[in-house]
Formats: structure tokens, sequence, C-alpha cells
């Protein structure tokens, strides 16, 4: 056997992947949420600039990617990464890096804690192997969503139901007015009339008020499963509502174990494409075992997005 | 009661000139804002809550946004 120059424990989770050129690959970080000590960044730095090409890349799921790094110098960018406690990411068929928002502790529409959700589920699921696809899951601290969360394997969304305590209120008609949805409008005795069917749970109406007169009386995450992107796009739909932040683990933990059974021999397909062959209620009916709470009791099966698909002879 | 005349101006200038203006102004004092319709009604109000000033009322005057508030000291 040949002389073993790198430790292979280290490939295990994946994350080095091969560039164009001979002996050269991408270190992928780990970085959950996309929150960044700036002690680490200083890390990753140096090391980029001892072993790198002179710049890193960005990627769109929150990673810093470090270029052209020949494979011999694993061991080492490794060591020198664990120095700050930078661990490298992953590739293939396993559970990714959540990617998030900022959250709520310092951006004014956050609903809920992103990043404490998406460090949560890096902690416990990263890396868990699904047997078929890469599975990702984003988190959103509103309904902006910014992260584009429906475009994940799991996607949560940010979400409160507020609640109007009309003795509190002054009618001074401002929830109506932040309202975007239509779902406030000011009745005749200048009280807010609540269109629950219109709410989208974003909470701008308890963010406005005055006087604290809307409260929040439930909040947690809206959960949509089966979108991916790439070459056949699909955008997941809902299958839980104000899922509690402390649920998410598990509740993300019994998406995969249906994924895990269902796509048993399927091959290379990502879970939204299992949802389209078993059809929503085998999962929903699966999900419902373990939250009935907050599981649905309806949804419509991943959209597909047709209009990405050029095909045929140009 | 002194009026602030916002209309004209965009987000974030807006509520930082609104800022800027109240730091003359005596705490307890009620003071309104003239704004437009669209993000500055939106944002305008929920950024003054957030610095702990107290909201009294909105109201649509033409087409802008008059919002009455009393300014609290930090």
């Amino acid at each position: 056997m040949a002389e073993q120059k790198i430790d292979l424990k280290n490939l295990k989770a994946g994350g080095f992947i091969k560039e164009r050129g001979k002996d050269m690959f991408t270190v992928r970080l780990r970085v959950p949420g996309g929150r960044m000590s700036v002690d680490r960044l200083a890390k990753i730095a140096a090391v980029a600039q001892k072993y790198g090409k002179g710049f890193v890349h960005l990627s769109v799921r929150q990673s810093i990617e470090l270029i052209n790094i020949n494979f011999t110098d694993f061991d080492a960018v490794v060591a020198e990464l664990g120095e700050e406690q930078q661990k490298v990411a992953s590739c293939g068929a396993r559970v990714r890096v959540p990617t998030a928002c900022g959250g709520c502790e310092y951006n004014p529409n956050g609903l809920v804690d992103t990043q404490k959700s998406a460090l949560e589920v890096d902690e416990k699921l990263f890396g868990t192997v699904t047997g078929h696809h890469k599975f990702k899951v984003g988190f959103a601290g509103c309904p902006f969503d910014c992260p584009k969360s429906a475009t994940n394997d799991v996607g949560l969304q940010g979400a409160v139901w507020p609640v109007l305590d009309a003795s509190g209120c002054i009618s001074c008609g401002l929830c109506a007015k932040s309202c975007t949805e239509g779902a406030l409008t000011m009745g005749a005795d200048n009280k807010p009339v609540f269109d629950t069917a219109k709410c989208i749970y974003c909470g701008d109406c308890i963010k406005v008020c005055p006087t604290g007169a809307w409260k929040a009386e439930k909040k947690g995450y809206t959960a949509r499963i089966g979108g991916k992107w790439g070459r056949r796009p699909l955008v997941g739909t809902v299958y839980a509502t104000f899922l509690p932040e402390d649920r998410v683990v598990d509740f993300i933990g019994s998406v995969l174990a249906w994924y895990q059974e269902k796509a048993e021999g399927a091959g290379r397909v990502r879970i939204g494409d299992i949802i389209l062959r078993e059809g929503n209620q085998s999962i929903l009916d699966h999900l419902r075992k373990g939250f009935p709470e907050v599981v649905v009791a309806s949804t419509i099966d991943p959209q597909v997005i047709n209009t990405q698909l050029p095909l045929g002879k140009p | 009661m002194e009026t602030i005349d916002l209309r004209g101006v965009s987000c974030p200038t807006n509520f930082v000139k609104a800022k800027l203006e109240l730091e003359d102004i005596e705490a307890g004092t009620t003071v309104e804002f003239l704004l437009d319709d669209g993000e500055p009604v939106k944002n305008v109000p929920r950024s003054l809550k957030d610095e702990g000033h107290k909201l009294l009322g909105l109201k649509e005057v033409d087409g802008y946004y008059v919002l009455t508030l009393e300014k609290v000291e930090e």
C-alpha cells in the first residue's frame, strides 16, 4: 500500500471538492446560519493566505470556500482552522449545513431565533447520510423570507399569530395601515377588524401597535417540504404551522426518516420528487403521528416550475 | 403643535431626520409627522416606536399621512 499522505478521516463528511487543476481542491467551510466570529474570520483569512490562491469564494449557502488547496495540505488546513474551532462542511448525499437569516436579535423583522435553530440543526443533524441525495434546510425569520426557505428540502419560516386586546386599543389605525395583506381594516367602531383568512403571520400589526394591544398568541415556524432548485426546480409546500422552535430538530428528523424509507432504491432523488411519486398524503400522515398539533389538515404537492426548463433543440 | 414634514423624503433618511428633529424637542411634547404613503408610513412609525416614543394616532389627509406622537426621553 502506498504511503498515506493525508488523514482520510478528515474526508468522511465531504466538504473537499475536486477542482479543475491537478491535485487542487476547494475546501468548503461549515458556517451554519452564515454567522462568523471576527476571530474565526481572521483565522480563515490566514489559512487562505498560506495555502490558497489569494481569494476565497462566498458560496450561495453562506459558506466560505477556500480555493486552490493542494490535497497534500488537507491535514495542515484542518489543523490550523481547528485552532479557531472552524470545521469543514459537507457535500454529497448528506444533510448539509443549514442556512439562516440574521434572526431576531438585531433584525427588526425577525420573529424567531433562526440563528439558534440553525446551530441546533447543524449540531444534531449535520452530515447525516440520507442514502439518496443531498438534504438542505433553511431558516427564514419572518414571511419576508429573504433565505427563500421554500427552495430547501425543509424550509422553516418564522410566524406569529396576532390577537387583539380591544381594551388596550386606542383606535390609532396604525395596524390597519401596516397590514400589507389587507387582513386588517378599521371597523365602524374604530377598532380593527381581523380577516383571519388573509393573515400570513408576519406580525407587522404587533410591531407597530403603540400600546401592545396586539399581542402574539402563538409563535413558531411554518414548515415547507419538498423544495429544491437546480435542473428541475420545485417549490416546497406547507406541512406544519406554528411548529415550536424546540421541536424543529425532531420534525426534520421525522422528515428524514420518511425520506430514507420511501426513497429506498430510487437512487439519487431529492425528497420533493419522492413526494411527487408517493403523493403528499403519505408524508402528511407520517408527520401527523409525531406532530398532531401542528401538521396541517391537507397540503398540495411540491410545485413544479416549468419556466426553468428550456427543452429541445435551440 | 410642532409639525415635521417628511413628505418627499425616502427611507431611511426620513427616519433619521425624524430622530434628529426629535433631539431638539422637549420630552412630553406632542409632535406631528407628515409621511408619504407606501414604505414611509409603514416603516417610520414602527421605527419611532422602537426608539421608545409613544405613538398616538395616524390619519390620512389628501393622500399623505399625519402621525402624532409624544416624545419620550431616552
